[in-house]
């Protein structure tokens, strides 16, 4: 996976450090740190409740973190911290730079306007106004994620939900964005559906140099997609490393018991 | 210890022990006191029965397994590289440029044709596409891989086959370090024979090879060394 552009390629494009949510007196997640570089696929393993969604929120502004901070290189090459900058300013990055894959496809997709409308409408919030062009890339993209180009006058509550992941997926990466945050996004597909959506992810995550943090509790989809791993367990970042060697070396009991535990078909 | 120029890889004082926590915090040590050095265009063999630790040694300077001690040192163009303290960052640069492992076993991934599988190592060096794909073919042909199996996904082909598809992709990239894990297992004569001529144009495009092999002929014809790996044995 070879990727990114020179100059700032050295320098990290998220900054996340001692970052914690606290729900009352429970953990979310805890004094977690690491930085994430341009072209890089982090994946946050953990069982269910180990917080790994809740790390993922307050990254992506979904959620507000109850102390640590997050900063982010901007396109203009300055580092911001997301919970300094104005509500309107986050927004305007989740709408151009970022994107957001929800498990479930009808989080992140409005269920009632048409597959190229879905494409389209992030388009659009980037300035982008004739109809025509608004058209062709909207079924560029849905090409791209092999959505038949009849099929682009349909709504989603007609597709399956391979397909509705697949245009949830052309939804967000049509802006060029440089930074893509997962949470399960094979979760709940059946394996031929996700063998073929992991080989889209794969094919676009290396074709575009993007950076992404994926949350996943597949070891295999981790060690498909991603270069480094965090392991979460009570809200803590227990081990951290290149994605194969935690997963064929790992040194912390949890560790050891998460990849004994995957069942060999 | 000095460093010619030429040395390519420098292992010093290295071991490795796993703790199982799954069974008590059992203690399995490996190897210790691990001192090698490979120089450009040498094949070093790792010589000593299964479970003697040579895969783990080759592991280690992947930075596929971690170390308890030691420095695994590499040349990378101008930089001298310790593999047991760099970054994942560092690391996956190194495995794009400059140090490839050709393991026992393939990891297919799911519809990914092999003609693909073989041509991505190339392609992330910047290789032209196309390109890449004209020469994954010649060397599966080389290979003797069917041209009718190219544009499968191996997940289905037999043992020999996903091994030469693997022996193709471990291949195709120019490492100036190349890790040899069991190449030849499952291949007959006439394909083990097509990496002892791989191994020797490696040579003399100046890479520096470590190996473990356990078929006698292969070792004899490509091993410049053989460096015994019981006498880096764990007191246990």
């Amino acid at each position: 996976m070879s990727a990114v552009n020179q100059g700032t390629e050295d320098l990290p494009l998220l900054q996340v450090s001692n970052t914690t949510k606290l729900y009352g007196g429970r953990i979310g997640c805890k004094d977690v740190s690491f930085d994430l570089y341009p072209g890089e696929v982090l994946a946050i393993v953990g069982e269910s409740g180990s917080g790994k969604t809740t790390l993922l929120n307050c990254l992506a502004t979904r959620l507000t973190p109850t102390s640590g901070s997050v900063s982010y290189r901007n396109r203009m090459d300055q580092m911001r911290n997301l919970y300094e900058m104005s509500e309107a300013e986050r927004r305007m990055l989740m709408r151009t730079d970022w994107g957001f894959v929800h498990q479930h496809p009808a989080d992140g997709l409005r269920m009632t306007v048409s597959a190229g409308a879905n494409v389209g409408e992030r388009l659009m919030a980037v300035g982008a106004r004739n109809y025509g062009n608004i058209r062709d890339t909207a079924t560029d993209w849905l090409g791209r994620v092999e959505i038949a180009e009849d099929r682009i006058d349909d709504d989603p509550r007609a597709f399956s939900g391979g397909m509705r992941q697949r245009l949830q997926i052309a939804r967000n990466l049509v802006t060029s964005p440089r930074l893509i945050f997962m949470d399960e996004p094979t979760g709940g597909l059946d394996v031929s559906v996700q063998a073929r959506l992991l080989d889209l992810l794969r094919g676009l995550v290396a074709d575009l140099g993007l950076s992404v943090i994926i949350v996943t509790h597949d070891l295999a989809v981790a060690r498909l997609l991603s270069h480094r791993i965090l392991v979460m367990r009570h809200g803590h970042v227990i081990e951290s490393g290149l994605t194969d060697q935690v997963l064929d070396d790992p040194q912390q009991s949890y560790t050891q018991l998460l990849v004994s535990s995957i069942l060999q078909p | 210890m000095s460093n010619t120029p030429k040395t390519k890889i420098l292992v010093s004082d290295l071991a490795k022990t796993f703790t199982m926590h799954l069974q008590d915090g059992l203690e399995i040590p490996v190897v210790s006191g691990v001192n090698f050095s490979v120089a450009s265009g040498e094949c070093v063999v790792l010589g000593g029965p299964s479970g003697s630790g040579k895969s783990s040694i080759l592991k280690m300077i992947y930075a596929n397994y971690r170390c308890q001690k030691g420095q695994i040192l590499i040349t990378d163009q101008d930089e001298i590289i310790n593999v047991a303290q760099a970054t994942p960052r560092r690391i996956i640069r190194l495995r794009e440029n400059t140090i490839g492992y050709v393991s026992q076993f393939l990891r297919a991934i799911p519809r990914v044709p092999a003609l693909t599988l073989v041509a991505e190592p190339l392609i992330a060096q910047g290789v032209a596409e196309e390109e890449a794909l004209a020469r994954a073919g010649k060397l599966l042909a080389r290979l003797n891989v069917p041209q009718r199996l190219w544009q499968l996904p191996p997940a289905t082909f037999s043992g020999g086959e996903q091994q030469r598809v693997n022996i193709a992709r471990g291949f195709i990239a120019h490492y100036p370090i190349l890790l040899l894990d069991e190449p030849t297992a499952s291949l007959d004569a006439a394909n083990r024979a097509v990496v002892v001529e791989l191994v020797e144009e490696k040579k003399e495009q100046g890479v520096a090879m470590v190996g473990i092999l356990h078929d006698h002929d292969v070792r004899d014809a490509i091993a410049d060394r053989i460096v015994d790996v019981t006498s880096f044995a764990s007191a246990a």
